[in-house]
């Protein structure tokens, strides 16, 4: 029996236990995510360079944030980005929700077909992208198959500065959508079946039915994807390191990378944080768009 | 209407719609054969000997299978490069992913539920506090987390990608909701009981929601194995590689023996193809319960 010298009050008490639960993952947070963000704000006002050593910097204001517009590469990677990102999210949304759709109603082996089409995005980026380099080769199946429909000048895809940022939209579809499949489907199980029901008495067809009922009832669902696909599109990263860095030229640079290699290659932290924190920015837009817009679509 | 007329409406109908159903179960087979053709050929690739991954038309069956990649991959047998060992860095990317899943599920799950369960003062601003810390892109957290483990010294160490790696708040978020839906009831009459906070967690309300737990633990190890930002920036030494990591040196050192490579990208993979053997389940779950990669 152990002997309480100190009596708290009850309240008292649950809040430190609160806090105590909350403390590992509390001082995590902390230390590698919030004290890190206001660093990062802090350089980027600076103008320093890495190799000069810690603390060796000048505050130059709003320097880096005005320079950057007249920066080439920064204004290429930004437009690439968006245009990546305008590109795969709604490809990969409409793909997964007409065959999430078709999946759940009339296939017979739903749950090998959906791990299969899963199985990309499980997989390490760094490795599929190795994949789909030689996929694009001269030697691979995706060359071979433009070939066969008697296409004589194929495209040298990874290498050729119209047909990069294509080649790697289109890896990045296919490595997405059986994400979104996933979510879709667990959404349409929740579907109400009275409606439909309803409209088979009404005779509807299959094709208004998708349009008039499940198209609307999913739309909570939609946009949380469209949302975080978004998000995840404006970090999109290794692939491009990979898969093409960044080039020819500057056709496929998007934002992460050029931040990596303005900060761990050229060492100008002060730059990079300032790109960084314009990343933030359009983030936390999508985010806020994002908490406005559960409030008018979803119901909790 | 009779009864009869309804049953034979509803035969017509399962008819018409058997016919749909085999016509799109063989384009959905399809479709979803198409989406493994890269996974195929790599599979196919690491099995040819070198010149005939080149080799036109494609086999995709390999006319005799050629696991000598593999072992030439892995070294086994072999005398040791002087600057590259996929091994190691297998046993690397083991070590921190197992650690960070650990971790992250022990620390993610006490603090999901203080959040659902424990009524302490301030728990809803700490709470938003978590919410508006999420939104955060670790790409913007990378330039100052690289300062800062290099005032300590700590570049080229595992500590880190362990250090980061075992708080998720993505995960905290997943473990709340799971514990809020376990019922106050049982916490309570725990309580009465004599049971103290720490107790009830560890003998009660852990053990409900195992399954969450598992599903969190197969989303942090697929994370932690596949990042690659974190230890490209953070891990220079090559004994400390990654899997990841040793893939991209590995490109660089093979050149053109596409054969090795895709060997490597294969024995890469083996975590994926676990996962989707033994944890189904817990995999689905784990998706589907808006784990969003963080």
């Amino acid at each position: 029996m152990r002997e309480k010298r100190i009596k708290l009050s009850p309240q008292l008490r649950t809040d430190l236990t609160g806090y105590a639960f909350l403390l590992p993952n509390f001082l995590g947070c902390l230390l590698f995510t919030f004290i890190p963000v206001l660093c990062s704000l802090v350089f980027s006002f600076t103008d320093w360079d890495y190799t000069k050593g810690l603390g060796n910097w000048n505050f130059n204001g709003l320097t880096n944030y005005i320079e950057m517009w007249t920066d080439d590469w920064f204004l290429a990677s930004l437009k690439n980005t968006l245009v990546y990102t305008a590109a795969v999210v709604p490809v990969t949304i409409c793909l997964a929700l007409v065959l999430s759709v078709i999946i759940d109603k009339y296939c017979l082996a739903k749950l090998p077909v959906r791990l299969a089409m899963l199985m990309p995005h499980l997989s390490s980026m760094v490795a599929i992208s190795i994949v789909w380099v030689m996929m694009y080769s001269s030697f691979g199946p995706i060359t071979q198959l433009v070939r066969w429909f008697g296409v004589e000048d194929v495209p040298k895809w990874l290498a050729d500065y119209t047909w990069a940022m294509p080649a790697v939209i289109l890896m990045m579809i296919w490595s997405k959508v059986g994400y979104a499949i996933m979510i879709y489907t667990s959404a349409i199980q929740g579907l109400p079946t009275e409606l439909y029901e309803a409209a088979d008495i009404d005779g509807a067809s299959e094709i208004a039915k998708f349009f008039k009922l499940t198209v609307p009832f999913l739309s909570p669902t939609t946009f949380y994807l469209l949302i975080t696909n978004i998000i995840s599109s404006f970090q999109v990263f290794a692939s491009i390191q990979i898969m093409t860095g960044g080039g020819p030229g500057n056709s496929t640079s998007v934002l992460v990378y050029y931040i990596y290699r303005s900060a761990f290659g050229y060492y100008k932290m002060g730059y990079a944080s300032a790109m960084a924190w314009i990343l933030f920015v359009m983030i936390f837009t999508v985010t806020l768009i994002q908490w406005r817009g559960q409030k008018r679509w979803v119901g909790y | 209407m009779s009864s009869k007329r309804i049953m034979t409406k509803m035969k017509q109908k399962l008819g018409r719609d058997y016919g749909l159903r085999i016509f799109f179960t063989l384009v959905m087979v399809l479709i979803a054969l198409t989406m493994t053709i890269p996974i195929a050929w790599m599979l196919s690739a690491s099995m040819k000997q070198a010149m005939d991954v080149t080799k036109l038309p494609i086999k995709w069956i390999p006319e005799y299978f050629y696991p000598d990649n593999y072992v030439e991959v892995w070294n086994i047998g072999g005398k040791a490069r002087h600057d590259y060992h996929f091994g190691l860095a297998y046993f690397n990317s083991l070590k921190i992913a197992v650690i960070c899943m650990v971790g992250a599920v022990l620390t993610s799950s006490m603090t999901g539920y203080a959040f659902a369960k424990i009524k302490f003062r301030g728990r809803e601003a700490v709470f938003l506090f978590y919410l508006a810390t999420m939104m955060i892109p670790s790409q913007i957290t990378i330039i100052p987390k690289f300062v800062m483990f290099d005032a300590l010294g700590m570049i080229g160490s595992h500590k880190t990608l362990i250090l980061p790696g075992i708080f998720t708040i993505t995960g905290t978020f997943l473990m709340r909701q799971c514990f809020t839906q376990i019922p106050d009831e049982i916490r309570e009459s725990a309580k009465v009981d004599g049971a103290s906070e720490f107790r009830i967690w560890a003998s009660v309300m852990v053990p409900m929601a195992k399954s969450s737990m598992a599903s969190l633990a197969i989303m942090v190890f697929l994370w932690t194995w596949n990042d690659y930002l974190n230890p490209l920036v953070f891990l220079p030494n090559w004994r400390l590689q990654t899997i990841p990591l040793a893939l991209t040196s590995f490109i660089e050192e093979a050149g053109t023996q596409y054969h090795l490579m895709m060997a490597a990208a294969a024995s890469a993979l083996i975590p994926m193809f676990v996962v989707f053997i033994a944890g189904q389940k817990y995999l689905v779950k784990g998706i589907t319960s808006g784990a969003v990669k963080g």
